[in-house]
């Protein structure tokens, strides 16, 4: 499968992979068979698999969720698609309170290997409700794993690797990345909860996942210009946090910054920078730095830009950390 | 294969929907067996029962009250956090619980004791998360009973789910969902119905309409019988006298046939009462008539299924002593597994969290660990 596909395709890619190797993993969402999903990810997938592996389901998300929930407890592995990030409340109750603790309601007699993608975060000038960030809601419930890709590679082999989990996991798929490109297959992919160092530095971590990835990748690049080694960490997991390579990484640097589009206030970044302060107090050289979205409804598509992080705002929380 | 296809290649026939069960008339309450203990014929609900089975009806029923009052008394005293008594809903749960095969699967609310019992579940296990040392616990896979659900309307989701299983699986069971009639407002229970009828799951939804919930009667959520909801969904409604486990018995049995069978899923209304208090932290004093609840007292469930045992002859001395022996020994039972039920080891709370290593958990389990231990031979610190 070597070779260069976008994140789109190598969704679709893992999809059928897991849908071939497991009678079990069944597909469920609204338009994701004749249509293949809004986005495609579910392209074709239908006419190989067949209606009662790749279901079209009624539009009601908490019924989706909950009927997952009865599949999984049957013995399937239900792949639940949710349309777009802000029509997942609705199924909200059913993820955070019947989802996630099953498994310990049963005391461990019952698995809930359900994974849940959602194509979130904005940037591709959507109107309301099609742009939203919710990640902090999920990964502050315990029992529900939450995991975000930012290339084609981890798409495809993070997909899998959630599939196969016997926990529910929360898929987030950074849609404004769906069609960039890169290189899928390689030989042995990182465990699914592992965080990765994207672009290696010595003066300052940069700390992102999912859509924001890209944009510190160019921050790096442009701060290279001015003399800076910036290290860009993609953190991939957000339940678990692979805090052992954040930590090694900062203490590495002495510098953080933490970069999400979600809003700051009781963001990943505030999971982060108490954690750095406690584990890493005498490394670092300067507070841990946010730079998030505004505590306000995600805008109309007109400002959203203003309300992104992008490669300035992020560089101005690098000048600042550095100026320390 | 679609679901549809797969429903057919099960090649059997739908029992016919009965005639009295439909939109347009409102049929009469489905009743085999009156208040005064007669035996009466439906033509639809026909029911053969022979002796040993009406009197193991009547066994069901005095034992299933017999540990709800066990429970509620052990609330009382202290060693139950709550309990939510079953009283006067028994032959609702015995008689459709009684109606499922081995390999049906029942969907509890938190007031199932009775269809627990019918599953043969232990019932201690059901008392662990009233006393607070679970929050359910028991492996819902051995006796095809699921953990009982607080949030209202949630597992009429997960039996319908379930049922889809069923049906991919080409297999021959069926889904009990129970609810109340106040989760019939929920939206979750509504997006049952439409999962089921769409897929033509074999799930049938038992709403125990026990005419309140907590405080509200069954008017503040409903301006239509409740069994008539189904026609909207396309499938068929039927109500049934709660309170007369034959009836009981004998429309669940129907029902359930007709769902394994491909036709589709079917919504039961038991109409019942709740006699006790919703909860034993409840005060029904602040919201009902004494005078409603002495009238309900007059179509009890046990008293009408005795009488009739008394007017055909069934059942000698030894057998009513044998029963009321049995259920002193079951209060026994119960009392004393409650009372012995030890409080669970705190690192419970770090265990099942998730079902593979999660580093986070790891941590703080040792975090705790450690905080605990520095309790023990303080003297050394
Ligand atoms: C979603 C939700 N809302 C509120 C409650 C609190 N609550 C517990 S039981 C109950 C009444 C339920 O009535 P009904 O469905 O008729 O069942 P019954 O208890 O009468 O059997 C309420 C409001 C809850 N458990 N879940």
């Amino acid at each position: 499968m070597a070779g260069q596909l976008s994140i789109a395709k190598a969704l679709n890619n893992a999809l059928r992979s897991s849908l071939e190797s497991d009678p079990k993993t069944v597909l469920m969402g609204e338009d994701i068979g004749k249509l293949g999903g809004v986005f495609r990810i579910t392209d074709g997938l239908q006419k190989d698999f067949g209606e009662a592996r790749v279901i079209d389901t009624p539009l009601a998300e908490s019924g989706i969720m909950g009927t997952a929930i009865g599949l999984a407890l049957r013995g399937y592995r239900p792949v639940v698609e949710i349309q777009f990030d802000g029509f997942v409340y609705p199924a909200f109750d059913q993820i955070v309170s019947q989802l996630a603790k099953m498994h310990a309601r049963a005391l461990g007699h019952v698995k809930m290997p359900v994974t849940v993608r959602i194509p979130y975060a904005g940037g591709i000038g959507a109107v309301e409700h099609h742009s939203e960030s919710h990640e902090a809601y999920f990964a502050h419930t315990a029992g529900l794993r939450v995991v975000t890709p930012s290339n084609a590679d981890d798409a495809y082999w993070m997909l899998k690797q959630s599939i196969e989990s016997d926990d529910p996991v929360i898929f987030l798929e950074p849609k404004r990345r769906y069609w960039d490109k890169g290189e899928v297959g390689s030989a042995a992919p990182l465990p699914l909860h592992a965080a990765r160092i994207a672009r290696p530095g010595t003066d300052l971590t940069l700390i992102a996942y999912g859509p924001m990835v890209k944009v510190c990748h160019e921050v790096a690049a442009a701060a290279a210009e001015d003399g800076h080694n910036l290290e860009v960490l993609d953190l991939r997991s957000l339940s678990p946090i692979d805090f052992a390579t954040v930590e090694e990484s900062v203490k590495r640097t002495g510098r953080a910054v933490v970069v999400h589009e979600a809003p700051v206030f009781m963001g990943m970044g505030a999971e982060l920078a108490a954690r750095l302060t406690e584990k890493c107090f005498y490394h670092l050289e300067a507070p841990v730095l946010r730079v998030g979205g505004y505590h306000a409804p995600y805008p109309p598509s007109r400002v959203e830009e203003a309300f992104l992080p992008d490669l300035d705002r992020v560089l101005d929380a690098v000048d600042r950390a550095l100026a320390y | 294969m679609t679901v549809k296809s797969t429903a057919r290649a099960r090649k059997k026939t739908a029992p016919s929907v009965p005639q009295s069960v439909g939109t347009d008339a409102q049929p009469e309450l489905i009743q085999l067996l009156t208040p005064e203990g007669e035996r009466v014929e439906h033509p639809d609900y026909p029911l053969e029962t022979t002796p040993e089975q009406l009197l193991a009806l009547y066994r069901d029923l005095v034992l299933v009250r017999r540990f709800d009052a066990e429970a509620t008394s052990l609330q009382r005293q202290g060693e139950l956090g709550l309990w939510a008594s079953l009283l006067g809903q028994e032959a609702a749960q015995v008689g459709s619980g009684r109606a499922m095969r081995e390999g049906d699967y029942a969907f509890p609310t938190y007031r199932e004791h009775g269809v627990a019992w019918c599953r043969d579940v232990d019932p201690l296990n059901l008392l662990g998360m009233f006393r607070g040392v679970n929050h359910g616990g028991w492996d819902p896979n051995e006796k095809n009973f699921h953990l009982y659900t607080i949030v209202i309307g949630s597992q009429a989701l997960h039996a319908t789910g379930y049922a889809m299983g069923i049906t991919k699986d080409g297999a021959d069971d069926a889904v009990i969902a129970y609810f109340g009639d106040g989760a019939s407002s929920q939206g979750d229970v509504n997006e049952a119905f439409t999962f089921a009828s769409v897929y033509n799951s074999p799930v049938v939804f038992f709403c125990q309409n026990n005419q309140w919930a907590i405080s509200e009667p069954t008017t503040t959520q409903t301006k239509i019988p409740l069994y008539r909801r189904a026609s909207g969904f396309g499938f068929p409604g039927v109500r049934v006298d709660g309170n007369d486990v034959l009836a009981c018995l004998a429309v669940t049995r129907w029902a359930l046939d007709h769902a394994r069978s491909g036709a589709g899923p079917v919504l039961i209304e038991a109409f019942t009462y709740r006699m006790g208090a919703h909860t034993t932290s409840d005060d029904p004093t602040r919201y009902r008539e004494n005078e409603e609840t002495e009238a309900w007292k007059a179509k009890d469930p046990i008293s009408r299924l005795k009488a009739l045992l008394e007017k055909e002859g069934i059942g000698d001395e030894a057998f009513f002593a044998g029963v009321e022996a049995e259920s002193e020994q079951l209060g026994l039972r119960v009392r004393e597994g409650v009372r012995s039920m030890p409080d669970p080891d705190p690192t419970l709370i770090f265990e099942h969290v998730y079902a593979e290593p999660h580093a986070l958990v790891d941590e703080e389990r040792a975090e705790y660990e450690a905080y605990a231990a520095s309790f023990e031979g303080g003297e050394n610190h």
